[in-house]
């Protein structure tokens, strides 16, 4: 047998494109006699207002200044609904706000022009009446009674609320030995690719046809969009996203302003060009996470979780975001609380409302590393009340694999996790009692350090049910096509889609595996709407769990025409062949033919095929998982931090993260994303806010210089474990790995700082990211 | 993010950008490094009519000792500046405070001249200049102008240069037998301070004698603060007088409370390890 491919660590000469410069991103393609475009956006969140273009149309350069009506007669509104969130309210939005902006940055005017400074110029020049009315930014101002409606005429600014839950909590509370509470403030935060959206969009007169290039994570969803709002037949458009650099979530919702950009190529009849500087992006990328919970949990007299009680204030933005819903996080949230333990009651009170503010979105990990916090601050909390090691308190409450499948009282279905394992692998990495007895030193020495210990469980690889269910038009199910070329190698093309992650990489892996070729072998494209079948895209870290089963099966299914053709050639059974690195043998192994040989009388010398031998050199496999509505992975984060007791600042020394996500295709890639995750995580715990002016509403973090991203000097090494248990339901057996290390670093951060902060004789710290100004307040040292 | 319309000069002599700056009046901007200007620029928050490039004009980033006054020049980048043994020798608080300057592509093209007339509250090195007692050279059509760094730097992003003046160059006394001191908090490597701490201190038997400081980072421009200094040579506590004389900023990621406390931090830091060097 010839070694696996699943597996192998094996860098990815995609890779080695990207990092020399060889990258394609949307703004390296341009379209002949393309127009630039530049969008006026409000300057204040909440304002009426009234537009004079006359004077910005004359600039020389300018092609046309379209406002709201101009771009009505080629693109409908749109409106976020979804029947798992009955009575969501969100108005229908339209590419241009029209007499009246509701958010900072809403655009409500597009200049076309031969250059973008030209458009900037012309941009300006617009004369634009603003008259301001009140706004509503802070979630928790939102729901007090005579707030301003973000919408006027609306009665109130709550989107949307629901209370889920199960088993007694009331009781549970009533009989509990100890109550834990906390309130927990997320502040807002973004995604901040690399390559900032954009749009390139082409008309076709000729034959109707529109091609827009995108920097997006599904091409198909967003051709379907295009189609619906341009009111086109979705066969005469086309999305491509070549290379994509990076999306987080940010580019896998329908924005403004790239429907606007289709928009206006239709109506001029020009390629019209778009790419959000980083500005645009700061203030119109969908911001995420904004969450106020207050949230409680009840322990028996032995130290075992009862239940959980907990009012999640979530911030949606102006709009809940088109199509999936801003209140999808609030979801993610509440079935994250708790789910790595063990417990019978719970209730989650949900209050989404509206501001006046960019909307909210899936952001890596979505609500996930919210609901994680808040559940290991209540249990740090609660082992400390019991005079308790955290992680022993943690190992008794931990499920077992034993007792899954299971389904907590939030409705979070358990399955194939090993928690204990994963407990075991993170002792023999860390060294506890090594690392303990250093921080006892450093702290006998007068340092704060602190050790914080997350368990996570996140939800990935959302089955067709999660989006299905609400009939919202997200595609769960995924296809491959594997095709054999004449030489013996393999070209495919797969509906999830490459955005940086490396997945075409692990896809080709899992293809050589199933076809019996060397994975150099195999190249796998996606991206392009014409070539690429449909399917879902990059969301969900689903690229392995359900892209590799497509991919499996197509190349399962070409292996079995590969043969049923060899073995009529060669006068031979086909399931008595087989195909080795590109080789068809007997079953002992020896040669018979090459698949190059194979391929070239498929294609060329047909007429040399014995007759009634049908199979062709392409296979398609669309895959559409029937059970688990996602794949739970697991895993354990712990960081060790110093806090400086002056100044306030935080850094982390060290951080651990064993992770579970099923069968690895390529450790190179899961370590990749684990890093980059956790980089992302301590972001979130330690710098990254997007803030607002309490009294103004207006956003203060609208450069890289007020949004604070972490930087290489701030990430401190980080130790990668794995624990393999492979899903059992699928063929490859992979899980979600791409969101697990934003999903827990936040919450091992938060403890472990709150850990230096009580060894310190302070208080305690409930907000993130965690200011130096509230770590000097919690140690009494700054009023 | 693109510039408004501009128009540009690449003059080759000081004597030829002199006379441009002086036609161009308020509306034009001499360009350095550009990686204060260029961003400003792409942000449309400057907006000059006229740039008059440096980078031409041959000589302006001279480093040399004349004299026993250290002499840079306006165009000396903060990397070469970094790196110069005169600079060194004879002014160590500079290299010291220019490791915390942004990064090094930045530090590349960045220069002194450029900091120094922009201005920036947050910027080291016009704290430096404050606490090094440096004159500033400016030049226009007319002549040479020579300004006491502490007279220099007049508030946020505001100094004593007319708009038809370049930067020069900076000279420092020379200091011996004092001892430099630099040190600043930020959020991360590299960003402007939150707050930092240029000190000039000269000791002898193991007391602080005399003392020149500069903060950055916590009022609208660096200052002599005399009654600070004048505590710390009597061995008094300095930072408790910090809060009766500072009118600190404040900002979204750092409100004026958590400067003053730095400032004072920093101050007891800086008290404490001259102390122990003296
Ligand atoms: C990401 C980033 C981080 C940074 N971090 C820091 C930091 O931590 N600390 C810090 O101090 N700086 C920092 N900077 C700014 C950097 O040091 C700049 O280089 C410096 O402030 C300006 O120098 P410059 O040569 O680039 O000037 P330019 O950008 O070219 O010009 C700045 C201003 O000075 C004027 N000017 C320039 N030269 C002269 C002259 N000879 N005579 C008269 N006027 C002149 C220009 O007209 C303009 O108004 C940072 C910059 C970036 C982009």
């Amino acid at each position: 047998m010839t070694a696996s491919a699943i597996g192998r660590a094996m860098p990815r000469p995609e890779a080695r494109r990207l990092v020399a410069g060889g990258g394609r991103y949307l703004d390296d393609h341009a379209e002949r006699g393309e127009l630039q475009a530049c969008f006026l956006r409000s300057p204040l969140p909440h304002a009426r207002f009234a537009l004079d273009v006359a004077a910005a149309k004359t600039l020389p350069g300018v092609e046309a200044v379209l406002t709201a009506s101009d771009l009505a007669a080629v693109c409908r509104p749109w409106r976020t609904e979804s029947r798992s969130f009955p009575g969501l309210v969100s108005p229908r939005q339209a590419p241009l706000a029209e007499g009246r902006a509701t958010w900072q940055g809403e655009p409500v005017a597009m200049v076309l022009a031969a250059t973008r400074a030209i458009a900037e110029d012309a941009a300006e020049a617009i004369l634009a009446e603003w008259e301001e009315l009140p706004a509503v930014t802070a979630p928790e101002a939102a729901l007090v009674p005579g707030a301003p409606p973000v919408h006027p005429g609306s009665e109130t600014n709550r989107a949307w609320g629901a209370t889920i839950g199960g088993g007694d909590p009331d009781a549970a509370f009533a009989a509990a030995a100890l109550v834990v509470e906390e309130r927990l403030v997320f502040t807002r935060h973004t995604g901040v690719p690399l390559e900032p959206r954009g749009a390139l969009a082409t008309w076709e007169p000729g034959t109707g046809a529109l091609t827009v290039r995108l920097s997006h994570q599904m091409p198909h969803q967003m051709r379907l969009h295009l189609a619906e709002q341009l009111g086109l037949p979705v066969n005469r458009v086309r999305v491509i996203c070549s290379d994509v650099g990076g999306g987080f979530g940010i580019k896998m919702h329908v924005y403004q302003d790239e429907m606007a950009v289709a928009a206006a190529a239709r109506l001029l009849g020009r390629p019209v060009r778009w790419v959000s500087d980083r500005m645009e992006a700061l203030l119109a990328d969908i911001h995420a996470r904004e969450h106020v919970v207050t949230a409680r949990m009840a322990v028996d007299a032995e130290g075992r979780i009862l239940g959980f009680d907990l009012h999640d204030l979530q911030g949606l933005g102006a709009y809940s975001v088109y199509p999936r819903s801003s209140t999808v996080e609030a979801i993610s949230v509440v079935r994250s609380i708790g789910a790595p333990y063990r417990f019978a009651h719970g209730r989650a009170r949900v209050d989404s409302v509206l501001q006046n503010k960019v909307a909210t979105g899936q952001y890596r990990a979505v609500g996930a590393p919210v609901g994680c916090a808040v559940t290991e601050r209540l249990v740090d909390k609660a082992a400390r009340a019991r005079g308790e090691d955290p992680l022993a308190f943690r190992a008794r409450n931990l499920l077992r694999t034993a007792e899954m499948p299971w389904v907590n009282p939030f409705g979070a279905a358990q399955h194939g996790m090993d928690h204990h394992a994963v407990l075991e692998t993170a002792k023999a990495l860390i060294d506890l009692p090594a690392l303990q007895a250093e921080i006892e030193a450093g702290r006998a020495a007068g340092r704060l350090l602190g050790l914080g210990l997350a368990f996570t469980v996140e939800y990935t690889a959302s089955g067709p049910a999660v989006y299905g269910a609400g009939h919202v038009a997200v595609a769960a199910t995924d296809t491959v096509v594997a095709t054999l070329e004449p030489t013996g190698e393999i070209s495919a093309q797969a509906s999830i889609t490459e955005i940086g992650q490396g997945i075409t990489q692990g896809l080709a892996q899992v293809l050589a595996d199933a076809v019996g070729v060397a994975p150099e072998a195999v190249r796998v494209g996606a991206g392009d709407t014409q070539a690429a079948p449909h399917g879902g895209g990059a969301w969900a870290s689903r690229g392995a769990a359900i892209g590799g089963e497509a991919a499996w099966g197509a190349g399962r299914a070409l292996r079995a025409q590969l043969l049923e053709a060899a073995g009529a050639l060669l006068q031979a059974a086909p399931d008595s062949l087989d195909i080795r690195e590109g080789v068809v043998t007997d079953a002992a192994g020896a040669a018979r033919m090459t698949l190059a040989e194979l391929g070239t009388l498929m294609l060329f010398r047909g007429h040399e095929m014995p007759k009634g031998v049908t199979p062709g050199l392409s296979a398609t496999f669309h895959y559409r998982r029937e059970q688990d509505v996602t794949l739970a992975n697991n895993g354990l984060q712990a960081a060790l931090v110093e806090i400086d007791g002056e100044t306030g600042l935080v850094r982390v020394l060290r951080h651990w993260m064993v992770g579970d996500c099923g069968r690895v295709l390529n450790p190179l890639l899961v370590d990749g994303q684990y890093r980059g995750g956790v980089a992302q995580g301590i972001g979130e715990a330690l710098l990254e806010a997007c803030r607002y002016d309490a009294e103004s509403g207006q956003f203060l973090s609208g450069t890289l210089a007020d949004y604070l991203l972490p930087m290489a000097t701030d990430i401190p090494d980080i130790a990668l474990a794995h624990v393999e248990v492979p899903y059992a339901g699928s063929a490859v057996g992979a899980k979600g790995a791409g969101e697990s290390g934003t999903c827990g670093a936040p919450a091992a951060i938060l403890n472990a700082v709150n850990d230096a902060l009580l060894a310190a004789g302070g208080g305690v710290v409930t907000e993130l990211p965690i200011h130096p100004v509230a770590v000097l307040r919690a140690l009494g040292r700054l009023a | 993010m693109t510039p408004a319309r501009f128009a540009y000069a690449r003059p080759t002599t000081l004597e030829e950008a002199l006379g441009i700056l002086a036609r161009g009046g308020e509306e034009a901007a001499p360009l350095a490094g550009g990686q204060s200007l260029m961003p400003m620029m792409a942000m449309r928050v400057a907006r000059p009519a006229l740039l008059v490039d440096l980078n031409r004009v041959a000589g302006l980033d001279a480093i040399a000792l004349e004299g026993g006054v250290l002499r840079i020049g306006a165009m000396a980048r903060h990397a070469a500046v970094l790196a110069h043994p005169l600079v060194a020798a004879e002014a160590p608080l500079l290299p010291r405070a220019l490791e915390e300057v942004a990064h090094p592509a930045i530090r590349n093209r960045g220069t002194l001249g450029g900091s120094l007339a922009l201005a920036d509250p947050a910027a080291e090195l016009p704290a430096c200049m404050v606490a090094l007692d440096a004159t500033i050279v400016l030049a226009s059509a007319g002549g040479e102008r020579r300004v006491p760094a502490a007279d220099f730097f007049q508030g946020l992003y505001a100094t004593a240069r007319r708009s038809d003046e370049l930067l020069l160059r900076v000279e420092i006394p020379r200091a011996a037998g004092w001892t430099p001191w630099f040190a600043e908090v930020a959020r991360r490597r590299g960003d402007y301070a939150l707050a930092g701490l240029a000190v000039m201190a000269r000791c002898t038997a193991g007391r602080i004698v005399e003392a020149r400081l500069g903060f950055c980072g916590v009022e609208a421009a660096p200052r002599r603060l005399p009654a600070v200094e004048a505590a710390l040579v009597a061995g008094e506590d300095a930072a408790s007088r910090l809060p009766a004389l500072l009118e600190p900023l404040g900002s979204a990621e750092a409100p004026a409370g958590y400067r003053l406390h730095l400032a004072q931090v920093l101050l007891r830091r800086a008290t404490e390890a001259l102390h122990a060097a003296a």
